[in-house]
């Protein structure tokens, strides 16, 4: 058997106050799509910021294992170089260093990595265009501050740029899909779809059925009060999609 | 608890450019008295009228009290400790580069400025201050072909003695302020540059300071005059040696631009911030303003200071010439014990003149940083207009930053906008960097460059480049 991308063993973690998740068990196997959908609440952010190493969240209990190894004793910048990328579900906002400039640091942080030459601008302004034409992304975006003043959909679909450019091994997408219009989503769903392959995962966390009919997951996991309450197939997200999340709950508890 | 520790180690960066180059020095005993003065005046062979110039200034001083209002702590200053006179011992008159003492050329090149090299370089035209007397002037020939005056104050008091007398004093009065009378008593050198009118300097005038023997006082006198229609950008930049006792910089620049005129004066300033107890450090108790003495003149000032264990400092424009512009770009980062007391003052005579302010501090450690900034409107200024933006910037919670802007409108068609914000350095944005594949490191330069960015962009492209360097070194090794 291949080594899983992803491995997570009874996961436990704290976040402010509150123990947040409660034991998660998740195996992503190498070119899998697994979609993450779950109640306001139940931890699905968490979970990710545990992938990508967020400081102010305090992992209890679990292990976690990226293509093998121990993910959580990597710096979160490690966890980049080696291949994991969360898109956010909130891009925060740097004034003063234009999104072109920082696109290139973070591909040269990753390429220097992998013992690869680092790109200079000309290199990588022609590998950034091919790029934005994958998510039809105006070229002024990028000669502006990151994510400043970037309407929320610009925002989610510079998270697919950027993984466009980063291409990853382990992608986590934290609702990438919420506040995209019709045509924006298909636009993200094809950088994604483009950037499926048989050696890269992807996690998908999504409120949203839609999503699914443009990214076809092969499992879908249902998160509730901080573990994973039912496993299924695409059928899964038009189950809940009729039902919602109140009969996995009392089941759960029940 | 990580970011508070890393905060911690950042703010205690150690200084790069910390060594005493080992020169024989000539010396004046320590203390000051008219005698001193005499001294001095004899040593530089003035004329009578600098002398009394000298003593009237010196007069006034005694009468004068360091100034208590600056949101600075530092022990009394005993000014009879100082050495008001100190010059690296001339071998013989130097007629090139090549015949600099190669001690002095050392230590240039450890801070990365290697004369011979910026010769070549850019038409960068340099002249450079070691402690108190000019040793090597450059590109002189080129600049005269055009008739730009570009040489150390002591040579234009002997070769331009009627520029100097018209224009010495005429910004910043001796008896402007305390230090600013202590400078005009007993400055022993500085820089001169008249450009004539018309004419539009063709390269950077740029001058490197070197504070270097111990103890000793540094007084620095700078007279700009950009005759109508000229143009001039200069650019000053220093560093100092590391040592232990504090050691007093009182400099003043005096910029007068005439009708339509514009001077862009830039500065870094990166002298010895003490250790990261606050031991040592230089004072840096400046006096700079220009004046917008003609219409549609314009004055910019740009500032990245980053040195000094204490910086009191406040580049003005007086804006007397109708549409005269008046600008003030500052950086200003304070570290480990660091304290800044820094601003502008924007004073607005003549009609239709406009002022802008971007101030932006950066506080670590337990730096202390403030902006005090002046904007006047004077009842002539008709249609007058200022617009200021101070933004703080906090790394840890040890550290303060504070704004005081002072506002006097006497002219109801005077406007007046001012923005002013706090922020801490975002964890959320630390984090984004980092799931980007930067280095922690990485992200809090990346963040503190952004923050700089609208001043930054004001300086020369290669000095830009200094000051991006500058922060990021700054802030290198202290983290992780
Ligand atoms: N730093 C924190 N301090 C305090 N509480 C936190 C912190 N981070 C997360 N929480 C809490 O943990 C719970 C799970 O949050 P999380 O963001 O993981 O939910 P989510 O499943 O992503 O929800 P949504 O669908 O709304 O995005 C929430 O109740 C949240 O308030
Ligand atoms: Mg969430």
């Amino acid at each position: 058997m291949t080594t899983p991308i992803l491995e997570i063993q009874d996961l436990h973690a704290r976040a402010g106050e509150r123990d947040v998740l409660q034991g998660i068990e998740l195996t992503v196997a190498p070119g899998e799509v697994h979609a993450i959908m779950g109640p306001n609440g139940s931890g699905k952010s968490t979970l990710a910021n545990v992938l990508a190493g967020r400081p102010s969240v305090d992992v209890t209990h679990g292990k976690v294992l990226y293509r093998g190894a121990d993910l959580l004793g990597m710096a979160p910048e490690q966890r980049a170089r080696e291949g994991v990328f969360l898109a956010f579900q909130y891009p925060v906002e740097i004034p003063g260093i234009t999104n072109m400039y920082f696109a290139k640091a973070a591909l040269n942080a990753v390429r220097a990595h992998r013992g690869e030459k680092e790109l200079d601008a000309f290199d990588f302004l022609s590998l950034a265009r091919e790029k934005m034409k994958l998510v039809e992304m105006d070229e002024a975006l990028m000669n502006r501050a990151i994510n400043e003043g970037f309407s929320g959909g610009e925002k989610k679909r510079n998270e697919i740029l950027q993984m466009a450019i980063l291409e990853p091994t382990l992608a986590v997408l934290d609702e990438t899909d919420s506040g995209l219009d019709i045509d924006a989503l298909r636009i993200v769903a094809n950088g994604v779809n483009s950037l499926r392959s048989a050696d890269r995962s992807m996690v998908l966390i999504t409120h949203y059925q839609r999503l699914l009919d443009y990214i076809v997951p092969d499992v879908v996991h249902v998160l509730s009060s901080g573990r994973i309450v039912r496993s299924g197939g695409k059928e899964l997200a038009l189950e809940l999609e009729e039902k919602g999340y109140g009969w996995l709950e009392e089941a759960a508890a029940g | 608890m990580a970011e508070a520790q890393d905060l911690q180690k950042l703010a205690e960066r150690e200084y790069e450019f910390g060594f005493v180059t080992d020169i024989e020095t000539d010396s004046a005993p320590p203390g000051l008295s008219e005698d001193t003065i005499r001294m001095i005046s004899n040593k530089k062979d003035e004329p009578e009228w600098l002398l009394d110039w000298r003593l009237r200034a010196y007069k006034r001083w005694l009468t004068l009290e360091d100034p208590a209002w600056a949101k600075v702590k530092h022990p009394p200053i005993n000014y009879q400790d100082i050495i008001y006179y100190s010059a690296p011992k001339p071998k013989k008159q130097l007629e090139s580069l090549d015949e600099v003492d190669p001690e002095i050329l050392r230590a240039y090149e450890k801070l990365g400025i290697p004369l011979l090299e910026q010769k070549r370089l850019a038409g960068v035209a340099v002249d450079a201050v070691f402690d108190s007397v000019s040793v090597a002037t450059t590109f002189k020939a080129e600049l005269e072909k055009q008739g730009i005056l570009f040489c150390s104050f002591s040579e234009a008091v002997k070769n331009h003695p009627d520029l100097i007398q018209k224009y010495l004093g005429s910004v910043v009065p001796y008896a402007d302020n305390f230090y600013a009378a202590l400078n005009s008593a007993v400055f022993t050198d500085g820089s001169f540059a008249y450009i004539p009118e018309g004419v539009r300097c063709p390269m950077e005038l740029s001058t490197y300071f070197r504070i270097n023997a111990a103890n000793t006082g540094q007084f620095e006198r700078t007279l700009l005059v950009a005759d109508k229609g000229a143009y001039v950008s200069y650019l000053e930049g220093c560093t100092a040696p590391m040592r232990d006792e504090n050691q007093l910089h009182a400099a003043v620049v005096e910029l007068v631009a005439l009708e339509d005129a514009e001077i862009k004066y830039s500065t870094i300033q990166n002298w010895y911030p003490g250790d990261k107890n606050g031991k040592g450090g230089i004072y840096n108790f400046v006096t700079k303003r220009g004046k917008c003495a003609g219409a549609r003149s314009k004055i910019s000032w740009t500032q990245v200071e980053t040195g000094s264990a204490i910086t009191w400092k406040y580049p003005s424009c007086i804006l007397q010439g109708d549409d005269s512009v008046g600008e003030f770009y500052s950086v200003a980062l304070t570290a480990n014990h660091q304290q800044a007391d820094t601003g502008t003052k924007m004073i607005h005579i003549g009609k239709n003149t406009s002022s802008t302010i971007i101030s932006k501090g950066i506080s670590a450690g337990h730096g202390d940083n403030t902006y005090r900034g002046l904007v006047r409107m004077q009842k002539g200024a008709d249609g007058a207009r200022n617009y200021s933006q101070c933004d703080s910037l906090l790394l840890g919670d040890q550290c303060g930053a504070h704004t005081f802007p002072y506002l006097e409108v006497q002219n109801s068609t005077a406007t007046v906008e001012h923005e002013a914000t706090t922020s801490k350095i975002g964890e959320d944005q630390l984090f984004y960097c980092q799931q980007r594949g930067i280095s922690e490191e990485d992200a809090i330069s990346l963040i503190v460059n952004g923050f700089c960015k609208q001043v930054f962009r004001e300086l020369p492209m290669e000095f830009a480049v200094e000051a991006n360097n500058l922060l990021s070194l700054s802030l290198e090794g202290s983290v992780g």
